[in-house]
C-alpha cells in the first residue's frame, strides 16, 4: 500500500528540514562567538539533501521503473570556508596584537532566510502527512 | 461468480491503487523540493489505468501489478542546483489526486453497496 509510505516519505523531509533549522540555530547562536588570537572561530554550518529511498526493499528494487519511495535525508553538514569577520576592537579581551577581534563569518540575513525556508518546507510535509492520514482513515470506512 | 464480483470491482479498486502510487510519488517531489539535482516524477493517470484494465487478470499470481511507466516533468522554472520541482504545481497536484482518490473510493463503496443490497433483498 502505498499510502503508507507517505509518512516515512514526510517523515523523513520533517527530519531533514529539523536538522536544517538545527544548524540554522547553531550558526545564529554563534554569530559573536568571538574567538582568542589563534584559536579557531566557529565557521557556519549548511546541510546538505540528497534523495534516497526509504526502505531498503526499495532501493534494492531500483533497476525497475516502478514508482520509487524517495525521501530525503541529509548526506552531509559543511562549514562555510569564508574568512571570518574581523571586527577592530582593542578593549575585547580576546583581540589580538592589531587590536582584531575574529567573529564567526555567519551571515544573519541568509540564516534568516534558510530559517524560513526550512519552516515552510517542513509545513508543506506536515500537510501532506496530514492529507495522507485522511485518506487512509476514509479508506478504513469503505464497505461500511 | 466471485470471479464476475471481483471483475465488477476492478476498475474502481485498480483506480485507487494507481492513486495511491501517484500519491506516493507526488509526495516524493514536494519533500524533495530543495534536493540538489532531483527531478521531479509523475506519471500518466489515463494510460497507466488502461494498462492496468485492459490486461486478463493473472489467476497465478494475482497480487501482482504492473508498474506505471513514470516520466519526468518539464519545470517551467528550473532552479541552478539542477531540482526541477515546482512547488506550487506538485501541492495542486497533490490535493487533486487526493480528491480523485476520495471520489474512486465513493464510487467503490457505492458499488459494494449495491452489490450488499442485492445480496440482502
Amino acid at each position: 500500500m502505498s499510502l503508507f509510505k507517505i509518512f516515512s516519505i514526510a517523515g523523513s523531509g520533517m527530519a531533514a528540514q529539523s536538522q536544517r533549522l538545527n544548524t540554522v540555530a547553531s550558526n545564529l547562536a554563534n554569530v559573536d562567538s568571538a574567538a582568542g588570537p589563534d584559536s579557531k572561530v566557529y565557521s557556519a554550518r549548511q546541510v546538505v539533501f540528497q534523495s534516497a529511498a526509504v526502505d531498503a526493499s526499495d532501493s534494492r528494487a531500483s533497476g525497475g521503473n516502478g514508482a520509487r519511495a524517495l525521501g530525503v535525508r541529509v548526506a552531509a553538514v559543511t562549514t562555510s570556508s569564508a574568512p571570518p569577520r574581523r571586527v577592530h576592537d582593542p578593549r575585547h579581551p580576546m583581540a589580538d596584537k592589531e587590536g582584531y577581534v575574529s567573529l564567526p563569518n555567519v551571515s544573519v540575513v541568509d540564516e534568516m532566510v534558510n530559517m524560513i525556508a526550512a519552516s515552510r518546507a517542513y509545513q508543506n510535509n506536515v500537510e501532506v502527512m496530514n492529507t495522507a492520514k485522511t485518506m487512509l482513515a476514509k479508506t478504513l470506512t469503505l464497505g461500511s | 461468480m466471485i470471479d464476475k464480483l471481483s471483475e465488477h470491482l476492478r476498475f474502481n479498486s485498480e483506480a485507487l491503487r494507481l492513486r495511491s502510487t501517484r500519491q506516493q510519488l507526488l509526495a516524493s517531489n514536494v519533500v524533495n523540493a530543495e534536493t540538489p539535482r532531483y527531478q521531479a516524477q509523475d506519471f500518466d493517470f489515463a494510460r497507466a489505468l488502461n494498462e492496468a484494465t485492459a490486461r486478463p487478470v493473472s489467476n497465478s499470481n494475482p497480487g501482482r501489478h504492473l508498474a506505471p511507466a513514470l516520466y519526468e516533468r518539464v519545470s517551467y522554472q528550473p532552479s541552478l542546483d539542477g531540482n526541477s520541482v515546482d512547488l506550487d504545481a506538485e501541492r495542486a497536484h497533490f490535493a487533486d489526486n487526493a480528491l480523485r482518490y476520495e471520489a474512486a473510493l465513493r464510487i467503490l463503496n457505492m458499488q459494494l453497496k449495491t452489490l450488499l443490497s442485492a445480496i440482502q433483498g
